[in-house]
C-alpha cells in the first residue's frame, strides 16, 4: 500500500514548515514536497496606513533580515517622492546591507547547519545544535557567534537598534554616520576577516567531504536570477537584474528590478503558503528560478574586491558555466560573508557617508512604486500603491525565499528518493536519513517569515501518505532525545 | 540528563522571529547560558516535539492559525512557567493587524489578486494550517505567568530576565517599553 510520510516541524530553519514524502506501493518514494504552513498578510494589512510607515511596519516581516526590508521600503518610498537620496544616505543603506547579509549568512552556517556539518548529518539530533557543538568546537562556535555579533554591532551602531531598526525612510535615512561609529567598526575588522577566512577553509574542507549531499541534495540545472552593477559585477544594494542559465549562458539582461512585474509572476498553490515565482517568458513552472548566494556568484562576473575575488574565481570552476548543487550555497554564502567583510572595511574610508546632508525633502509625487534590493537570501521586491493621500491601497511583496520554493520542492523530491530507504530490518526510515531532507532545505536557508510575510520555526514531521491519501503514520523525533 | 539545571524551551507562533534573533544576541552569553538551563526545544534545535516537564517557555509570536492554538494548549499544559516573549504575544502587535480585515480578503489579496497563475490558495486543507479568524494574544488562549514586552526585548533584558527565573527570583520590572 502506497502511504506518505510527513517531516514536521522541519527545524533548523527560520520558518514554519513540512515535509510530506509520499510512498508507492512498494514503500518507494514516489515523489516529497515542502510545505511552508505560515502565513501573517502584510499584503492586505498594510491597507490605510501612510508609506512613511512602511518601512517601519515591513521591517516587521522578518527578525532575521529586517534591514532588507527596511532597504527596499525605503527604496519604494524614494521613489514615491521622486527622489534621488544624499550620497550619505545611500552608503550607510550600502552599508547595513553588507551588515544583515553578513549576520544573517553566520547565523545560517555556524548556527543553524554547522551541526550538520561538523557532527555529521547522523549525529544524535538532541546534539545537533549550537549547544551540542559547544561541547565539539567551542572556539569555532564562538568566532561563529562573534562574527554574527559584528554584523549586528554595525547594525546597532548605524539603525540605533540591532532588530527592526528605524532609521530609514523614504527620501534618506535619519542618523549621520560619525568618526566613533567608524572607529569601532574598524576595530573588529581584523577578528571578522580572520574568522570568516578560517570558516572558508574549513568549510572548503569540509563541505567537499560530502559527496553524496552535494550530489543528491538538490543538484539541478535552473535559471538563476540577481542584481548585478552596470559592469557585471556583484551588487546588493542597486543595480540590473541579470538571468542565466543552468550552463550559465545569459538568458536576460539589464533588467530594471522597478520592471519586474513584467518578467516576473507568480503562481499560487494550495499546498503552501509560499507562492511559486516563475520568470514570465518561460512560463510556469519551466520559468522557475533561483536567488540568493549561489544565484548572484553564478550570474556576477566578478565581486570587485580582491580576496572574494579570488574565492570566485575557484568557485566558478565548480561548474560548467554554473554551479548548480544546492548544496554549494553553503561554501557561496561563505565567499559571500568575505567580501561584505572587505566591503565594510572599504566603506569606513568612503568620504560620502560623513557627509552631513542625509534625507531628501519632497512630498508625494508618484502613486505607484516598487523598491528592489538584494537580501541575504536572494533578490527582494517591494511593490505599493498609495491613494492621493499616501495611504496604502496595495502591497505586494517578491520575497527571496519565496524565489526559491520550487527549487527547494526539487530540492526535497531528489533527496527523498535518493536517501530515503526503509532499513531492511525494520522497514523504518533512520532519523538521519530524514536529517538529509530538512538538510536540502536548510542550504537555501529559507526564512518563512519572509516569504509568506509570516514566520515559524520550521518543524519536521514526516507524514506518511497511502495511496488513497490517508494518512497511514506520523514519524516526530522523540520528544527529547538529547541523550540520545 | 542533567536534572538539576532548569529545563528551557523556546517556541516561536505567528511572528517575524526578531525575538528568537534577539534571543540569539546574547551571543557569548549564549555558552554561559548553555551553563545554566538545559535547552530542551527550540526552533534552533532539533527537536520535532514540545516536551513534558518544561520549567521556563519563552513563546514568541501571536496565535494566528490552528497549529498555533494547539501548540499554545500543549505548552501550557508541559510547562511551568510560561512566558508571553516579545509584543506579538503580549499584544498581537503585527500579527494582529490583519484582524481589521476577513480572512478571506486577506488570503485573496495573496493569493489571487497578486498571482498570475492560480492553482489553488492555501488554508486549512490538511497540510497548511487553518487561519483564525481573529489573531489572538497568547493571554486570549491559555494563562501567562509572565509577559515580556518589546519589539523585540532586547538581550540584556532577556539575559536580566531569564537570570532571575533560573534563580527563583521573581523577575524584576526591567522596564521594557511596547515597540521598543
Amino acid at each position: 500500500m502506497s502511504r506518505t510520510v510527513l517531516i514536521q516541524p522541519v527545524t533548523r530553519i527560520e520558518g514554519h514548515a513540512k515535509i510530506s514524502i509520499q510512498l508507492d506501493d512498494a514503500g518507494q518514494v514516489e515523489s516529497a514536497r515542502f510545505h511552508v504552513t505560515e502565513f501573517r498578510g502584510f499584503e492586505k494589512l498594510c491597507e490605510g496606513r501612510p508609506f512613511q510607515e512602511m518601512p517601519g511596519l515591513m521591517s516587521r516581516v522578518c527578525g532575521i533580515c529586517p534591514v532588507s526590508h527596511v532597504l527596499a521600503s525605503s527604496k519604494a518610498g524614494d521613489m514615491l517622492l521622486g527622489v534621488e537620496i544624499p550620497p550619505a544616505a545611500e552608503q550607510q543603506r550600502r552599508l547595513m546591507n553588507y551588515a544583515q547579509i553578513l549576520q544573517s549568512h553566520a547565523l545560517s552556517f555556524f548556527h543553524l547547519s554547522s551541526p550538520d556539518l561538523l557532527l555529521g548529518m547522523d549525529a544524535p539530533p538532541g546534539q545537533r545544535n549550537i549547544f551540542g557543538l559547544l561541547q565539539h568546537d567551542a572556539d569555532f562556535l564562538r568566532r561563529g557567534i562573534r562574527l554574527r555579533q559584528f554584523g549586528q554591532r554595525v547594525i546597532e551602531l548605524v539603525g540605533g537598534k540591532k532588530i527592526h531598526p528605524g532609521w530609514s525612510g523614504p527620501g534618506g535615512v535619519q542618523r549621520r554616520f560619525t568618526s566613533a561609529q567608524r572607529d569601532e567598526i574598524l576595530g573588529w575588522i581584523p577578528e571578522a576577516a580572520e574568522s570568516v577566512s578560517l570558516a572558508l577553509e574549513r568549510g572548503k574542507r569540509v563541505l567537499d567531504s560530502f559527496r553524496p549531499e552535494i550530489e543528491f541534495l538538490g543538484n539541478f540545472p535552473s535559471l538563476f536570477l540577481g542584481t548585478v552593477n552596470e559592469l557585471g559585477g556583484l551588487e546588493y544594494y542597486d543595480g540590473l537584474i541579470r538571468i542565466v542559465d543552468g550552463r550559465g549562458n545569459s538568458i536576460a539582461e539589464n533588467l530594471d528590478p522597478k520592471r519586474y512585474a513584467t518578467f516576473l509572476g507568480e503562481a499560487s498553490e494550495d499546498f503552501s503558503f509560499v507562492k511559486f515565482p516563475y520568470y514570465q517568458p518561460f512560463g510556469y513552472p519551466q520559468g522557475h528560478y533561483r536567488v540568493g548566494p549561489l544565484a548572484r556568484l553564478n550570474v556576477a562576473a566578478f565581486a570587485g574586491t580582491p580576496r572574494a575575488d579570488c574565492e570566485l574565481r575557484e568557485f566558478k570552476q565548480r561548474g560548467a558555466g554554473a554551479v548548480c548543487e544546492s548544496f554549494h550555497y553553503h561554501l557561496a554564502r561563505l565567499i559571500e560573508m568575505l567580501h561584505c567583510v572587505e566591503r565594510i572595511e572599504e566603506l569606513m574610508a568612503h568620504r560620502d557617508l560623513f557627509e552631513e546632508t542625509i534625507q531628501a525633502h519632497a512630498s508625494l509625487n508618484r502613486r505607484e512604486c516598487v523598491g528592489s534590493c538584494e537580501a541575504p537570501r536572494g533578490t527582494l521586491f517591494h511593490h505599493y500603491w498609495v491613494d492621493p493621500d499616501g495611504l496604502m491601497t496595495r502591497a505586494n511583496l517578491l520575497i527571496a525565499t519565496a524565489q526559491n520554493n520550487r527549487a527547494m520542492n526539487l530540492a526535497v523530491d531528489q533527496a527523498a528518493r535518493r536517501f530515503l530507504k526503509p532499513s531492511s530490518a525494520s522497514g523504518e526510515f533512520e532519523e538521519g536519513m530524514l536529517n538529509r531532507l530538512e538538510a536540502a532545505i536548510r542550504c537555501y536557508d529559507p526564512c518563512l517569515s519572509c516569504s509568506t510575510h509570516a514566520l515559524g520555526h520550521m518543524p519536521v514531521v514526516v507524514e506518511v501518505f497511502a495511496a488513497n491519501g490517508d494518512l497511514v503514520r506520523r514519524i516526530a523525533r522523540p520528544p527529547d532525545s538529547q541523550n540520545a | 540528563m542533567d536534572r538539576m539545571k532548569p529545563r528551557l524551551a523556546t517556541a516561536w507562533l505567528g511572528g517575524c522571529s526578531g525575538c528568537h534573533m534577539s534571543f540569539l544576541d546574547l551571543d557569548e552569553r549564549l555558552i554561559d547560558l548553555a551553563g545554566l538551563v538545559d535547552v530542551c526545544y527550540s526552533p534552533i534545535a532539533d527537536f520535532k516535539e514540545f516536551p513534558e516537564e518544561v520549567d521556563i517557555a519563552l513563546v514568541e509570536g501571536a496565535v494566528a492559525n490552528e497549529d498555533h492554538l494547539r501548540e499554545i494548549r500543549l505548552i501550557r499544559k508541559r510547562s511551568r512557567i510560561l512566558i508571553a516573549f516579545g509584543d506579538c504575544a503580549v499584544t498581537g502587535n503585527v500579527t494582529a493587524l490583519r484582524n481589521l480585515f476577513s480572512v478571506e480578503d486577506v488570503l485573496n489579496r495573496a493569493y489571487r489578486e497578486n498571482s498570475t497563475v492560480i492553482n489553488g490558495v492555501p488554508s486549512g486543507n490538511g497540510i497548511v494550517p487553518r487561519l483564525l479568524n481573529r489573531v489572538l494574544r497568547i493571554q486570549d488562549a491559555v494563562r501567562v505567568d509572565h509577559f515580556l514586552p518589546g519589539c523585540p526585548p532586547g538581550p540584556d533584558t532577556i539575559y536580566a530576565f531569564l537570570s532571575d527565573l533560573v534563580a527563583g527570583r521573581a523577575p524584576a520590572d526591567r522596564k521594557t517599553k511596547f515597540g521598543s
